[in-house]
């Protein structure tokens, strides 16, 4: 893979910006060695929670509940972009369930019930069964994941999401070898969902994953953004976050996981099986058959007159995902 | 209205002879214009602005095209031929909206680059569309004045303005294919059922006014 070129979407960080890793690891040695008791119990809780407030990057707006993290090592989990502003992330989404407007969300979610919420993983398992919210939210350690979200419309954002890798809880329930796809399925409750009434879509919203696919660190079980748990119109209590993908990939408030044998149908694939396909990665060289996905709208970078950024395959995860699909012909499995 | 059915046929519609109404209606009709530019130099316009600025006048194109087409029934619906008076202005603003709508598509979208227009022409039907309805809609605009007018002679100007019905079919069509892959056709159905409508309300109109000529 080539180097990427410095305006090709990559974030123009001067050499002088850039902690130098011997700083930076040093910095942590010098916590470690505080908070292990060379100079005492106090100063060892104090340094302990100075280290902790270390591994978080973004401080949280202040608005919903704090959802703790700490900093991912998963390669790639971290890009250094700009943020994308909380209100800008929250208030242009697209989830029909609340209205197919980008503003309608927002609007309309806040009678999602969030609590109880409880998420059933079923199909060729070895152990299927049914997980509470709060269980699952301790069922591994909630990183901050800093990701490119790509929209299949030609915008795109930086999220700070919390969660933990999707494998983590796959690994729990012990898929069986014929297992071969994830599907996931969202609720689709009427009185609560006023875009359920309309039949721009199939509900309840479905959407899959091939396993390897599934299991790949970066995909993302997120419960949080921005230091909190998630607002309702970015897919509270739980959603998806495949960061590679066009971000209709990525299934929001999940009340089911299935592990299945043959490739899921899908719910944007069942509406428009020409437009939409089952992996839809992110891809400049293949155009929506109705516009082109060679660049793409960064959200709330320098205002109305900025230049639309070159679109990177894969949405820029190439180096971390490009051997999962070696081999294939990215035209015709879109 | 109220004063349109309270008075005698002859005095129908005389307000709209005075002075200040055309003045009126040309504020009118640039208040969205101003209300978008407020909002974008306030960044009231949502985390895209220039989508919702494409959009808006789009939208904005859309009405003031009704508003055009409305004209001819309600003038013969009410029995108020004052109306006639407003229809150049509503044409005009339908093209100035138009015209904004295509030049911030070919900025925001596009980065004022013709070859990336002409691919985008090339690849997406709605485009294509839409600019032959802005092509047809400049025809018009062009020879609205009184001059091209007598040029042409009345009754060719006539043939050719209206071309608006094919213009009103073409905007429908754009709007209804760019909707097309999300399924969401509400907006595009009301647009389409009132420029329906308003032309189908046009010939029946005429023949119960008595005004249908060979």
């Amino acid at each position: 893979m080539p180097l990427p070129s410095p305006d090709n979407g990559l974030p123009r960080l001067l050499p002088s910006e850039i902690t130098p890793r011997a700083a930076f690891e040093s910095r942590r040695v010098l916590l470690r060695q505080l908070a292990g008791g060379a100079a005492g119990t106090a100063l060892a809780a104090w340094a302990g929670r100075q280290a902790l407030a270390d591994t978080a990057l973004v401080q949280p707006p202040g608005r919903l509940a704090a959802l703790p993290a700490r900093r991912t090592a998963v390669a790639g989990g971290l890009s250094m972009e700009k943020l994308t502003a909380y209100k800008d992330a929250t208030t242009y989404n697209n989830f029909y369930e609340f209205g197919t407007d980008k503003g309608d969300p927002v609007k309309n979610a806040a009678t999602l019930k969030t609590r109880p919420w409880t998420v059933a993983v079923e199909g060729l398992v070895n152990k299927p069964r049914t997980f509470g919210i709060e269980e699952l939210l301790k069922l591994s350690p909630q990183e901050e994941r800093i990701y490119r979200l790509r929209c299949v419309e030609g915008w795109s954002m930086v999220i700070p999401w919390v969660g933990y890798s999707l494998a983590e809880l796959i690994r729990r329930v012990e898929p069986q070898g014929s297992a071969k796809y994830v599907e996931f399925v969202t609720l689709a409750d009427k009185p609560t969902m006023p875009g359920v009434n309309s039949r721009v879509l199939d509900w309840p919203y479905t959407e899959g994953l091939r396993m390897d696919e599934a299991l790949h660190p970066l995909t993302l079980l997120a419960f949080g953004m921005y230091g909190e748990v998630l607002p309702n119109q970015n897919g509270a209590p739980v959603r998806l976050v495949v960061p590679w993908k066009y971000g209709f990939k990525s299934a929001k408030s999940i009340v089911k996981i299935r592990f299945v044998e043959k490739e899921p149908g899908t719910a944007w694939n069942k509406a428009a099986k020409n437009e939409y396909g089952f992996y839809s990665n992110v891809n400049p060289d293949v155009d929506h058959p109705r516009w082109s996905q060679a660049t793409e709208r960064r959200i709330g970078e320098d205002g109305l007159f900025a230049k639309r950024r070159k679109t990177l395959p894969f949405n820029g995860y190439e180096a971390q995902v490009g051997q999962l699909y070696a081999g294939m012909d990215l035209k015709k499995f879109y | 209205m109220a004063a349109v059915q309270g008075g005698r046929a002859a005095a129908r519609g005389q307000w709209l002879l005075a002075r200040w109404a055309r003045p009126l209606l040309f504020t009118l009709c640039l208040a969205p214009l101003a209300w978008l530019v407020w909002g974008a130099a306030a960044d009231r316009l949502g985390a895209n602005p220039a989508e919702a600025l494409i959009r808006a006048l789009g939208d904005w194109t859309l009405r003031l095209l009704c508003l055009t087409l409305v004209v001819t029934p309600l003038r013969l619906a009410l029995k108020v031929p004052a109306l006639a008076r407003f229809r150049r202005m509503l044409g005009l603003f339908t093209f100035f909206y138009a015209l904004l709508h295509l030049l911030s598509y070919a900025w925001f979208d596009m980065g004022l680059e013709p070859g990336e227009i002409a691919r985008d022409i090339a690849k997406r039907p709605f485009i294509l569309v839409g600019m032959a309805a802005f092509a047809l809609l400049t025809l018009l605009a062009a020879t609205s004045f009184n001059r091209a007018m007598r040029w042409l002679g009345g009754r060719r100007w006539q043939q050719l303005h209206r071309g608006v019905y094919l213009i009103a079919v073409l905007a429908v069509l754009h709007f209804w294919w760019m909707r097309a892959g999300k399924n969401d056709f509400a907006e595009v159905l009301v647009y389409g059922a009132l420029l329906a409508a308003l032309l189908a309300a046009r010939p029946l109109l005429r023949r119960r006014a008595g005004l249908q000529k060979g």
